[in-house]
């Protein structure tokens, strides 16, 4: 999405758009981001039921797996996941 | 037409806003603003105007009460004084970055501490940055034609700001004053239905006021910068359109025998017109005495202030607040930066007078004047001093 300049902002940068939130990718904020090691995994939940950003979901074969477009690798669902199933690993 | 009345200047800045058309308004009673809250709500009761009247808690409430109902599109007034104006201090950004055309008249007060109530500019000052244009009137007739233009200047597409109208408490707020009220049909032929540039309506969402990162927030600034800038072309234009109508003409900055005069006074509110009485005095005494008096506070009026100065040997600025520790008063360093560039400019002296209420005689005046004219070594130039201070 490229950047607006000052005189292309709508007056008083109101949002037009319902949901446009989601365009907006936090992942980019990340300095780190969850893996998990399905080998651990007990498929409870409570890594999807934690994290602030609704990010992580569960896939069809009952793991889950974080959107890293949305993850800021805030490393709440490691903290939670009492199975310690999720490592955060350094980005790049 | 409009008649000619005696009333009390808040009373009437209330009646004037009456004749405006609000939809509704939030305001927190605080001396010596109180009057105009107690009058709107009595003109809301009686039906006289069909109104909302919000009866908040404090003045963070009663701001952010008028930015939602400006937001979903009601003309929305508030008016407040002193430690209300800090109080809403949070929220003054918001409402000029949100581009809310809110109408706000302050009467002005000293802010504590110490506690004080009577008249001076300290509360203004702070709030200078907030993004709103700022107005100063020197007495009730121009409180009432001011409150009633900042609507116009406010809701101009071109502007979307919102505005304050500085009325000096007491000294202007509980005057009993004559002036001309405008009719109910004149300000309708004035003044244009309010047309929001966004609104808060579930059959269209927007969201006003989102959160902003460092990549927009300095293009937000500045066009925030660019659209107070730009408000001038509309202020000018409204004010023309006023004095057409009313034979009222108000301009960014106005001069009282300045033209010829070699040493020049700068006030801003009411003690205009008692510097008005000490030219005159110095005029019959042979001096060259003239006055400017600055009305545009914000957007800052840096060409016409320039005009005015450019001939002036000495220019007195007067202060009602200080910048503690700072350069002097507020509109001594404003001047003194607008005139930096320039390679014709005045001596300026600055007095820090008028605090907390303090009377400012006719004579305070000639003194200031007299002081500056016996400083013939320019040693007390670019200072300031306290004026009457007890040593």
């Amino acid at each position: 999405m490229a950047l607006k300049t000052w005189k292309e902002l709508p007056i008083g940068c109101v949002v037009s758009e319902p949901g446009s939130a989601s365009e907006y990718h936090t992942g980019s904020w990340r300095s780190q981001r969850p893996v998990w090691d399905n080998a651990k995994c007990i498929k409870c939940g409570i890594c999807h039921v934690y994290c602030p950003e609704g990010c992580v979901q569960q896939t069809e074969d009952g793991f889950f797996q974080a959107d890293l477009d949305y993850c800021k690798g805030c490393g709440i669902c490691a903290h939670e996941c009492w199975p310690r199933a999720i490592k955060m690993v350094e980005e790049g | 037409m409009g008649k000619r009345v005696g009333m009390e200047v808040a009373i009437a800045v209330a009646e004037a806003v009456g004749l405006c058309d609000i939809d509704m308004a939030a305001v927190y009673p605080i001396t010596p603003q109180s009057h105009i809250a107690e009058h709107l709500s009595d003109l809301v009761a009686n039906g006289e105007i069909d109104a909302e009247f919000v009866t908040v808690e404090s003045e963070h409430s009663a701001m952010s009460a008028v930015i939602g109902a400006s937001g979903a599109g009601a003309r929305a007034f508030t008016a407040t004084s002193s430690q209300g104006l800090m109080l809403m201090h949070e929220l003054l950004p918001i409402a000029s970055a949100m581009r809310l055309p809110i109408c706000m008249a302050i009467a002005n007060r000293a802010v504590s501490g110490p506690l004080n109530i009577l008249n001076d500019h300290t509360d203004i000052m702070p709030q200078r940055d907030s993004g709103w244009i700022s107005l100063f009137v020197e007495n009730g007739q121009e409180a009432i034609d001011l409150s009633i233009i900042a609507f116009k200047i406010a809701e101009h597409k071109d502007v979307m700001l919102p505005v304050n109208v500085n009325i000096d408490g007491f000294q202007l707020t509980h005057m009993v004053e004559p002036f001309e009220m405008p009719s109910k049909e004149e300000v309708d032929r004035f003044l244009p239905p309010f047309v929001p540039h966004a609104t808060l309506h579930p059959a269209k969402p927007v969201t006003m006021g989102a959160f902003a990162m460092s990549d927009y927030f300095t293009e937000i600034m500045k066009a925030k910068d660019e659209a107070l800038k730009n408000s001038k072309k509309v202020i000018l234009e409204v004010w023309d359109e006023w004095a057409k109508l009313f034979g009222r003409a108000y301009k960014p900055v106005e001069t009282y025998k300045a033209d010829d005069a070699d040493i020049l006074m700068l006030t801003m509110g009411s003690m205009g017109e008692t510097a008005q009485m000490a030219i005159d005095e110095l005029r019959t005494k042979g001096v060259k005495a003239g006055l400017v008096k600055l009305r545009l506070w914000r957007p800052f009026p840096f060409e016409e202030i320039k005009a005015a100065l450019k001939d002036a040997k000495k220019l007195i600025v007067t202060d009602r607040a200080i910048t503690f520790g700072g350069p002097g008063g507020p509109v001594f360093s404003e001047i003194k930066s607008a005139l930096y560039a320039e390679t014709q400019r005045p001596l300026i002296y600055n007095y820090i007078y008028g605090l907390g209420g303090r009377d400012v005689p006719v004579n305070d005046f000639t003194g200031m004047f007299e002081k500056v004219m016996a400083d013939t070594a320019n040693r007390l130039a670019d200072t300031y001093e306290f004026w009457g201070v007890r040593e």
